[in-house]
């Protein structure tokens, strides 16, 4: 059996100070890498919460992103009898005809401006959605009306409920609020899609098309067909992996996250060694009476190993204490996709902070393998006479 | 097994301090018997810790022979040392060397978490040991909390929980004042003749070592022949 965890527990609260730096330092590099992990948590839920697995999005062949996408009505039309699209109550195929661009908004944030994805659409494009009017009502066709998400509504003071947005040709008024659920939608700006073609005169130069397969099972036949359809000259692909794939929005900011966590890991590593190599000089007489006592190398070995690990489950555990007040706050970054602000929320998860519980496990274990090693390599007498 | 409880042949320990070669014991030859209490005396520097401490396998001899209970010390490897160590060997320090962070009770069970022992048999076994030193009202007291007499008196308990075969004890009133020392040697002395316990004391305190039935003589590393003291060795030329 292995000396007893208390007696590393009760070194550590005896040396409190040291213990809570040392558990400090470690704390502070685990908070870094869980605020990158929090955030790109919420980034990755923005994205895939958005995106119905049955509905296929349709760009012109070689578009990466709506913004850069070109439809005709005409291609349209074609599109929206191909077989294996529902149909709604009324027998019309559900099939939306969308046009997105970018507008520039002042936020709270940022007074000289972010842009903003704003979406011309039909009603049926709201309806494939599944969308939920927060506050206000739907826009109405052939008016100047807006619908924002409720992420806009509340990082942009000028886009809440009853203010007006000049964009386009005239003034729009803002008559609702969505609710997006935790989806990208959140982030956009809604708008009757003939007048927003209008305003922006592209009637004809339209962004993407929304279609719902009949069946989840029909959906890559659908696909297949769109995509083999020479005439057409379109890419087709699920709603849900477009959205995926911008979740790479977050790439630059996932490695400078971890390259400054691993730079202040080695350092934090270095703090526990220093704290460690210190609890072994100090216990010299001990770790010698451990072993009169009978405790093997092996045992003192664990014993230091494990005291440095509870240090860092400590400096783990701080550092979640100090990412929590992040869950929820709610933030935006550049869509690298769309060129536009996706707003999310940091989402500290359970399993983030195990993330960050192991990653101090690991400093800790890196931080106390050589101080753990000299304690067990000490020749019995030499440790009985050190000081 | 043998009534020879320790036995020593030309048992030598060497070593080189600040590129000085020094002979720390010369060809000691020592026998112990069972239920023995035997005293080493001598004066500092004189070989009697660094034979202790080959005889509790702290440290291995440079040359010669010693078996303990029967056993080559120096056919095993430091597992098995520290095996054997905790099986047969009960160990008192000058400096009583408890635990800090651990109450006198966690100090006493600290050897048994070697054995086979569940933890509330661990308990029980220690508490009996410090209520046999006269402890039973200080279990959960730390040693900060216990004057240097029930220090060495939990020490002690902690050498005998395991129940050893042999009790060593390296000058256990060093550092104690004359009741507490008294204390002490007249628990060895108890364990010895009323437990059967098996001792072996290093003490430079005449005092200390009436209470041995045997007391021998080291003198600069030399094992003198028993009834032969440092008057003795004044003639004989030195070890090193």
């Amino acid at each position: 059996m292995a000396i007893p965890l208390t007696y590393n527990f009760r070194n550590l609260v005896v040396r409190k100070t040291t213990t809570v730096m040392t558990a400090l330092g470690i704390a502070l590099t685990v908070a870094v890498l869980l605020s990158v992990l929090a955030l790109l948590s919420g980034l990755r839920t923005a994205f895939a919460s958005t995106g119905d697995p049955r509905q296929v999005l349709i760009l012109r062949k070689g578009a990466t992103a709506e913004l850069n996408s070109g439809i005709t009505r005409d291609v349209f039309q074609d599109i929206k009898f191909k077989p294996g699209i529902a149909r709604d109550s009324s027998g019309q195929p559900m099939a939306s005809l969308e046009m997105v661009t970018v507008i520039n908004l002042p936020s709270v944030d940022s007074p000289q401006g972010m842009n903003l994805t704003l979406r011309g659409l039909l009603p049926l494009g709201v309806q494939m959605r599944g969308l939920k009017i927060l506050e206000g009502r739907w826009f109405e066709t052939g008016q100047r009306e807006v619908v924002v998400g409720k992420s806009i509504a509340r990082r942009y003071p000028g886009a809440r409920l009853h203010h007006q947005l000049r964009f386009g040709k005239g003034v729009w008024e803002v008559v609702g609020v969505m609710d997006g659920g935790e989806s990208a939608v959140n982030s956009e700006i809604f708008g009757d899609l003939g007048q927003v073609s209008s305003d922006f005169n592209r009637q004809d130069g339209l962004s993407s098309v929304l279609v719902r397969a009949a069946d989840s099972s029909v959906v890559p036949a659908l696909i297949n067909s769109l995509n083999d359809d020479q005439k057409l000259n379109v890419t087709a692909q699920t709603e849900r992996s477009y959205y995926d794939a911008q979740t790479s929005s977050g790439a630059p900011l996932q490695f400078l996250g971890v390259f400054v966590s691993v730079i202040m890991a080695v350092g934090s590593s270095f703090a526990a060694m220093n704290t460690m190599y210190a609890a072994v000089a100090r216990r010299s007489m001990e770790i010698g009476t451990l072993r009169v006592l009978g405790f093997s190398r092996g045992s003192i070995l664990l014993s230091f190993l494990a005291e440095s690990l509870l240090l860092s489950v400590l400096g783990g555990l701080l550092g979640c204490v100090l990412v929590l007040p992040l869950n929820n706050v709610s933030t935006g970054i550049g869509n690298f996709v769309t060129f536009s602000e996706i707003a999310f929320n940091f989402r500290v998860t359970p399993q983030i902070m195990l993330y960050g519980i192991l990653f101090a496990m690991f400093m800790g274990a890196a931080g106390g393998l050589f101080p753990a090693r000299m304690a067990a390599r000490k020749e019995i007498l030499t440790a009985l006479r050190e000081i | 097994m043998s009534d020879v409880v320790i036995e020593t042949r030309k048992l030598t320990k060497e070593f080189v301090r600040d590129e000085f070669h020094v002979i720390a014991l010369k060809d000691a030859d020592l026998e112990v018997r069972r239920g023995d209490f035997v005293a080493l005396m001598g004066p500092s520097g004189s070989g009697k810790s660094t034979l202790l401490h080959l005889i509790a396998a702290m440290d291995r001899p440079s040359s010669g022979e010693i078996r303990v209970l029967g056993q080559d010390l120096r056919a095993l490897n430091d597992r098995a040392i520290a095996h054997w160590r905790n099986v047969h060997i009960g160990f008192i320090f000058q400096s009583f060397n408890l635990i800090p962070v651990l109450n006198a009770i966690e100090n006493v069970e600290l050897p048994l978490k070697l054995t086979h022992l569940k933890a509330k048999e661990r308990m029980e076994h220690a508490e009996t040991a410090l209520t046999l030193v006269g402890l039973g009202d200080r279990l959960h007291h730390y040693p900060r909390q216990l004057s240097g007499g029930q220090e060495q008196r939990v020490a002690i308990a902690r050498a005998l929980v395991t129940d050893p075969d042999l009790i060593l004890a390296d000058e256990p009133t060093g550092n104690l004042d004359a009741g507490s020392a008294q204390e002490v040697l007249t628990m060895l002395s108890r364990l010895n003749k009323e437990f059967g316990k098996t001792v072996v004391m290093v003490t430079h305190d005449p005092h200390a070592a009436s209470f041995a039935a045997r007391v021998l003589h080291l003198e600069k590393g030399l094992l003198l022949p028993e009834g032969q003291s440092a008057e003795w060795s004044a003639s004989q030329p030195a070890a090193s």
